[in-house]
């Protein structure tokens, strides 16, 4: 017996200490990213535009478009992954079709993203006449992130019990309805987190754009509301450079010289949107709950 | 109201809200197939090039390990070797602490923990991997540099900055996978006297085997496919490593590095194509074979 | 009661976008002008973009990179109206450079830059090739510290590279090293590593690197405007043989002294129009008179 508890004891601690440990690289990670990177953030580099070859640029151009384009990637990624996730776990029959495109889509998952964006280059900007936009970006995008949001909402809606399907069925409700009314809200945190990850992954992406949104960013105006006019600021066939793009810009071929300030500040900007923007989400996801399950 | 046969034999709304759903979800599919079948035609219609223009052979291409693309020399089994390496050692240093991460938020910490490692895990995944390779060069090279000697490039390195990357995403899923264990297992093995160990050993574990497998395979499919940030680390020379402490080139670096200095159609351009194919193909072997490892135990 | 609400939002909005659609359709058209390749000449053309559009508000010009060799392929193949690289079309295998026209818009020095507390300063040309070629393998064979010579190359292909391997090795081949693409990640890893040498774009170059003289001439824009630095390579914009004429407007705008003479200096980039010799596709230097 005492032999037992030893064992659970020891092992309880090894866990402790290796998660301990991983917490510890991730903590020090972030932190030696903020450290590094807050002192140079202030309300001029949060609000000013991007300069040529002088120092004081700011990155507001960018940080809007990192938003825009995880809302546009998101707006068409995830209802697609999310229906072909229904398909997958409610309708689908086991069998040699589902398995291989399960499969087909998995193996997409490890494509580097600079093929998925010579692809966009290729298909979307140039086959298709998008040109270097948000748009062409956006699609990138969808196809690097319809693995895991497939695979995450299919997770998420197989882990909902089967009782409550047949609780559902046994009062007549259809499948579509049972799957609808209460499938889909028992699994919305499994699939809000997916998502969640899908933006944050869209946020840091950067090879998959060069090609696709492009790294220049064209002068907007921010006071016009119109998705169509070329220089609205909510078009989306215009090209756009993201904040993690910038980065790897002003790292690679910058020629301001405060590129070291610029790029550890965006990295640091970036981490705290990624934050609040994750926990906007959640906070939303709690009321798309609520509202669904009614 | 007209029609009323047709209202009392035809479909009723919820039977057509039924068949609209049905198709609605298999278009959504239908529409993810055709776009990945169509990325797996286009690489394979571009990664053969190099084969059928005669320019390459396959065998000297996956066997031979001289790559010098500007004077026809197209062997890519360095770069192969090294990315299956890295993206095992990154895998292998990353699984246990993801596991242990899991396994203390869903068996032994209460349960407000996950609420602080979600964000936590999110924030890691959205770090950019230029940033990821910029921490790599200040912290881990001079690092190693310190510890193996030589320069500080290599494959331990590259190794070490994938397994920054790749294991917040491990974690996620691993904590996925063990939620997924019902708890009724873990009560009944608690009320079986067993310890909470022999039951995380015995019981959960097993359980989540197949889940744990392919939070494996997706982490190391991400190892796989990243580029900026192992290109900065990994020292970025196509030669086969010797050592931990070599410097290296994977497939993708070699790629990243030489897409945009390379003219399309030609033999140097076909050959950067065929390295996407064959890492389409290894990830397609690889994860085939963790599919049946998982199922012959499962 | 939800349904009626979302029906009469989807409506308001539909409306909304249909007005949007015809108001930004009756406003003047705009002619769109893109531009890809060079990711190091990408600064410079983007800078000027404003200056331009003062000009010539109807024309919208999009700068974007994606690599000299990807900038030639589009322009050839005509997917973009310019194609900007660091090496002439003929240099360049799968090309064919008799239907493109090519424009230089600057001159870009190339510097040795070696890590900063290695203390060289000063290398012949001679040291230069042995040490990219493998001969020599520690600075102390070439007057300096006992410290192994970590070479950092440029990405094969890129303009960089061939511009330093045709005036620097001279034919033979360098030793397989460690290979980069961009100037920015060289100076980063060769300023983080000890007895790293690379070679970068002069613009490129600061603090944190420490730059080489060769055969004791400093890389200076006056020692490369009478090739007594001869370590320099053209920026190119290339177009089609038949461009259009907003391409043509932008082209002749980079080659006006507004850029020329402004921006080119502020980017530390050499002007064309300061250069005293010529050099062409094969090599070949002539003498210009004069210069300006």
């Amino acid at each position: 017996m005492k032999k037992i508890e030893l064992q659970n004891r020891l092992a309880t601690i090894l866990i402790l200490s290796l998660a301990a440990l991983a917490a510890l690289i991730a903590g020090g990670l972030v932190g030696y990213l903020l450290a590094s990177g807050l002192p140079h953030v202030s309300w001029q580099f949060l609000t000013g535009s991007t300069k040529s070859f002088a120092s004081g640029g700011g990155i507001f151009d960018q940080l809007f478009n990192s938003f825009y384009l995880v809302v546009l990637t998101l707006l068409v990624a995830v209802p697609l992954a999310l229906l072909a996730a229904i398909y997958l776990s409610e309708y689908a029959k086991q069998g040699p079709v589902t398995t291989g495109l399960r499969l087909a889509i998995e193996v997409l998952s490890s494509l580097p993203s600079i093929v998925i964006g010579l692809f966009g280059y290729l298909i979307f900007v140039l086959q298709w006449r998008l040109d270097f936009s948000l748009l062409a970006g956006a699609m990138a995008l969808t196809i690097l992130n319809l693995p895991l949001l497939t695979r995450a909402c299919e997770d998420a809606l197989r882990q909902v019990p089967q009782l409550q399907r047949q609780a559902g069925l046994g009062l007549g409700m259809p499948k579509w309805r049972v799957t609808t009314k209460l499938v889909l809200p028992a699994a919305l945190p499994g699939i809000i987190t997916g998502a969640v990850l899908s933006a944050g992954r869209i946020f840091g992406e950067a090879a998959a754009l060069i090609y696709t949104a492009g790294q220049s960013t064209i002068a907007v105006d921010y006071a016009n509301w119109n998705p169509f006019a070329p220089t609205s600021f909510l078009n989306p066939l215009r090209p756009a450079e993201t904040l993690a793009v910038h980065i790897w810009k002003v790292n690679t071929e910058g020629l301001v010289p405060d590129a070291a300030a610029v790029s550890s500040g965006a990295a640091a900007v970036l981490i705290i949107t990624i934050l609040i923007f994750n926990l906007a989400a959640r906070g939303l996801g709690k009321l798309l709950a609520r509202w669904l399950s009614r | 109201m007209k029609n009323w046969s047709n209202r009392l034999t035809g479909p009723s709304p919820e039977s057509r809200c039924e068949a609209h759903g049905r198709w609605i979800t298999r278009l959504a599919l239908v529409v993810i197939a055709a776009l990945v079948l169509s990325i797996i035609g286009f690489l394979l219609c571009r990664g053969s090039r190099l084969f059928l223009t005669g320019e390459g052979t396959l065998s000297a291409f996956l066997l031979g390990t001289n790559w010098d693309p500007g004077h026809q020399a197209f062997g890519a089994a360095p770069m192969i070797v090294t990315s299956l390496f890295v993206t095992l050692l990154a895998g292998l240093l990353a699984l246990p602490l993801a596991l242990a991460v899991a396994l203390a938020t869903t068996e032994i910490l209460p349960r407000g923990a996950k609420r602080f490692l979600q964000p936590g895990i999110e924030l890691l995944v959205g770090i950019p991997s230029v940033v990821y390779g910029l921490v790599g060069l200040t912290i881990l090279v001079p690092l190693t540099r310190k510890l193996l000697g030589g320069t500080g490039f290599g494959l331990l390195t590259g190794a070490g900055v994938l397994f920054l990357m790749v294991m917040p995403t491990m974690t996620s899923m691993a904590i996925d996978a063990l939620e997924a264990v019902p708890n009724q297992l873990r009560r009944a093995s608690a009320g079986l006297g067993a310890t909470r160990w022999q039951t995380i050993h015995r019981v959960v574990l097993p359980t989540a085997r197949g889940g744990i497998l392919t939070a494996l395979i997706f982490g190391m499919a991400r190892a796989f496919g990243e580029a900026l940030a192992v290109q900065m680390v990994i020292g970025n020379a196509a030669v086969m490593p010797h050592g931990l402490g070599s410097s290296a080139a994977t497939l993708t670096s070699v790629l990243t590095t030489g897409m945009g200095n390379t003219i399309m159609n030609t033999p140097e351009n076909d050959a950067l194509w065929s390295l996407a194919l064959v890492l389409l193909l290894m990830s397609f072997l690889f994860n085939l074979a963790t599919r049946l490892v998982s199922r012959k135990k499962g | 009661m939800r349904n009626k609400f979302f029906l009469v939002l989807g409506v308001a909005l539909v409306a909304l976008l249909g007005l949007g659609a015809w108001q930004a359709h009756g406003t003047t058209k705009v002619t769109k002008v893109t531009n890809v390749g060079s990711t190091a000449l990408q600064p410079l053309v983007e800078a000027a973009v404003p200056g331009f559009l003062k000009h010539h508000p109807s024309i919208h010009v999009t700068v974007q990179g994606g690599g000299s060799g990807t900038g030639l392929s589009q322009v050839a193949a005509g997917a973009v109206d310019l194609g900007s690289a660091d090496v002439f079309a003929e240099q360049k295998a799968g090309i064919d450079a008799s239907k493109l026209t090519d424009h230089i818009v600057a001159v870009s020095g190339i510097v040795p830059v070696v890590n900063p507390k290695l203390g060289v300063t000063n290398l012949t040309s001679k040291q230069l090739r042995q040490i990219f070629t493998g001969e020599v393998t520690n600075w102390k064979q070439v007057g300096g510290p006992d410290e192994a010579i970590t070479v950092i190359n440029r990405a094969s292909g890129s303009g960089t590279r061939l511009a330093f391997e045709q005036l620097v090795l001279k034919g033979q081949s360098p030793i397989k090293a460690q290979e980069q693409d961009s100037n920015g990640t060289v100076k980063q890893i060769v300023a983080n590593t000890p007895g790293a040498i690379s070679y970068i774009a002069l613009p490129y170059l600061d603090k944190t690197v420490a730059a080489l003289k060769l055969n004791g001439v400093a890389a200076t824009k006056a020692n490369i405007t009478t090739n007594r630095w001869p370590l320099w390579s053209y920026e190119h914009v290339y177009t089609r043989k038949q461009a259009s004429p907003a391409a043509r407007a932008f082209v002749a705008y980079l080659q006006s002294p507004a850029v020329q003479r402004h921006l080119v200096e502020a980017a530390h980039y050499v002007s064309v129009d300061s250069m005293t010799v010529r050099r062409d596709a094969n090599n070949q230097l002539t003498r210009v008179k004069g210069g300006e």
